[in-house]
């Protein structure tokens, strides 16, 4: 399958939370070019919309990898930033540490991690505080 | 309903407006992003009192009919001006969302 597969490489500006999205809006293109299914874009790009801002308001900034084949959708994010030192909490809906900053832009509900676990068909946390954390959602495109 | 209706009954100022065709099927409101990504519905009208360049990528993604943003909150330029190029119909009102939602469902 290894010829097949289309891969995308971005980098998440850290520093402006206002400019966060264009990855995932992006990615949203590309796949309805390649003529997949509605509903799994919509779940493709909501929750690989939820890891960039992540990326940006918690991670300071790192880079997203993501690889199309005909079966899947692997989306990687990574980052240096200060990790996740309690990842079955972070998981929690409602938990949240976002800034005063990022809230006043409306994040920090603590819905993103819960809304990317319910959209992606796998998630997978590796984190290491103070060293970075990486971030993997799985869709698949035939169920 | 369309659009266009929406923005007359309710007397939106239009700050984009995509497609005359696009219909208004119901109604969300809310401020909290991820909440808005995890619950509005394709179709409906998402009220909000957000502004930041943000919501319009909320507004894509979730493939909602429009935003209407309320309670007078004034919308900076560079939120207008994504509206208009990731082609997003962008409404204001001076009202609140609840009073808002309240007509807008009236109408439907
Ligand atoms: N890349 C990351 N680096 C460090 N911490 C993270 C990272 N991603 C998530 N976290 C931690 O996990 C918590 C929960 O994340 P989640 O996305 O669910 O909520 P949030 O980002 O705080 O708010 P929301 O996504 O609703 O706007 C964050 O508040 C943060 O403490
Ligand atoms: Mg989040």
């Amino acid at each position: 399958m290894n010829n097949n597969i289309i891969t995308l490489h971005y980098d998440i500006d850290g520093t402006n939370f206002t400019i966060a999205g264009q990855a995932s809006s992006n990615i949203k293109k590309v796949l309805k070019q390649l003529g997949v299914d509605p509903a799994i874009i919509r779940r493709t790009a909501i929750s690989m919309y939820e890891g960039e801002i992540n990326t940006v308001i918690h991670g300071k900034g790192g880079v997203a990898d993501i690889y199309i084949s005909p079966d899947q959708i692997r989306i990687v994010f990574t980052d240096h930033g200060p990790g996740i030192a309690d990842i079955e909490k972070a998981m929690q809906e409602g938990f949240s540490t976002a800034s005063a900053e990022a809230r006043e832009l409306g994040f920090g509900a603590g819905m993103g991690l819960p809304n990317m676990k319910k959209y992606a068909d796998a998630l997978n946390i590796e984190s290491t505080p103070g060293e970075g954390t990486t971030v993997e959602l799985i869709i698949n495109i035939h169920s | 309903m369309t659009l266009l209706e929406m923005a007359g009954q309710l007397q939106l100022k239009t700050i984009h407006c995509t497609e005359e065709g696009v219909s208004v099927t119901g109604c969300y409101i809310g401020d909290l992003l991820s909440l808005v990504m995890s619950r509005a519905q394709e179709g409906q009208a998402w009220l909000t009192v957000q502004t930041n360049i943000n919501i319009i990528a909320v507004a894509v993604l979730t493939g909602v009919s429009c935003v209407i943003v309320t309670e007078g909150m004034e919308i900076p330029e560079e939120t207008a001006q994504k509206a208009a190029e990731q082609g997003v119909s962008l409404f204001h009102s001076e009202k609140p969302s609840y009073q808002l939602a309240c007509e807008l469902v009236a109408l439907l």
